[in-house]
């Protein structure tokens, strides 16, 4: 899993009918000091309500459909968790 | 599977149902040297690995399979701690320590 | 998911038979400023995309697979799941766009 924060959200009409209702969210993985890891970002379905600004837990691949609530959904990432604190201990 | 230092842990209350009571740990990727390689992951803890700890890790949806395998959200799990850095043995050429 | 814009779609006579009746199109994805970034890929269209479009393709076997030929195992990994109407950015991206 990755650490992420939310950029912003799609909008689709148009869409695989098992994607119907589901928020659908840019995210941006992130370095450790919460600064981001580039310019790259994708698109991953949110299944714990979270919101702009926030830094969230994004699991990738096809492990993203055995969340909660996205059994049977053609999604290659999903927001996990909302993270409240990361702690690193200095080597 | 790959070599990891556990590095850190995360808080995270808001979690998808699947995730509750699961531990979730920082780690950083080792070379066969045990120099760091690549960029930090997220965790699932399945062998009750700590902070500081040398482990392996294995990644994809196999990742699920020591969990509830069809209900766990995992692309990364921690599956073995090793037991300590003279374990990991490799031929002469390749130790960069 | 990915977004990327549909800029043209293949033609394949002779194509491994799951592939029968799919629309094969070439995708390029793009940055969020809409700029080009990264490799050219194939994906198969299950919403009716056309060339021009900036669409969401999912990058995983079953998914892929379901989407495009209504059950998994076809040697399909990625497909064009969604046509992307609008994007909402936080104002700070918005100004790096």
């Amino acid at each position: 899993m990755i650490i992420a924060r939310i950029l912003g959200t799609v909008v689709s009409t148009q869409k695989d009918g098992r994607l119907q209702g589901r928020k659908l969210m840019l995210v941006r993985p992130l370095n450790l000091d919460g600064t981001d890891a580039g310019n790259s970002y994708f698109v991953a379905v949110d299944t714990v309500g979270a919101g702009f600004h926030e830094r969230v837990l994004v699991v990738a691949g096809s492990s993203a459909r055995l969340a909660e609530g996205l059994k049977d959904l053609p999604v290659d990432a999903a927001i996990v968790g909302i993270i409240d604190t990361v702690d690193i201990v200095d080597d | 599977m790959q070599l990891a230092r556990v590095i850190g842990t995360v808080v995270a209350t808001v979690k998808n149902d699947s995730l509750e009571g699961r531990k979730l740990l920082i780690i950083q990727s080792l070379d066969a040297g045990l120099l760091p390689q690549g960029t930090p992951l997220v965790a699932l803890d399945a062998v009750g690995a700590g902070v500081g700890e040398l482990v392996f890790w294995c990644r994809g949806k196999e990742a699920s399979f020591p969990f509830r395998r069809e209900d766990t959200p995992t692309d990364c799990t921690i599956v073995g701690i090793v037991d300590s850095e003279r374990h990991v043995t490799t031929p002469g050429s390749r130790r960069r320590r | 998911m990915i977004i990327a814009r549909v800029i043209g779609n293949v033609v394949a006579t002779q194509k491994n038979e799951r592939y029968e009746n799919a629309r094969v199109m070439l995708c390029q994805p793009v940055d969020l400023a809409g700029r080009e970034t990264g490799a050219t890929l194939i994906a198969l269209d299950t919403v009716d995309a056309g060339v021009g479009d900036l669409v969401m393709i999912v990058q995983e076997g079953w998914g892929a697979s379901t989407a495009a030929t209504g059950e998994p195992g076809a040697a399909i990994d990625s497909a064009i799941v969604g046509v992307v109407d609008d994007i909402d950015l936080l104002p700070e991206e918005q100004r790096t766009r």
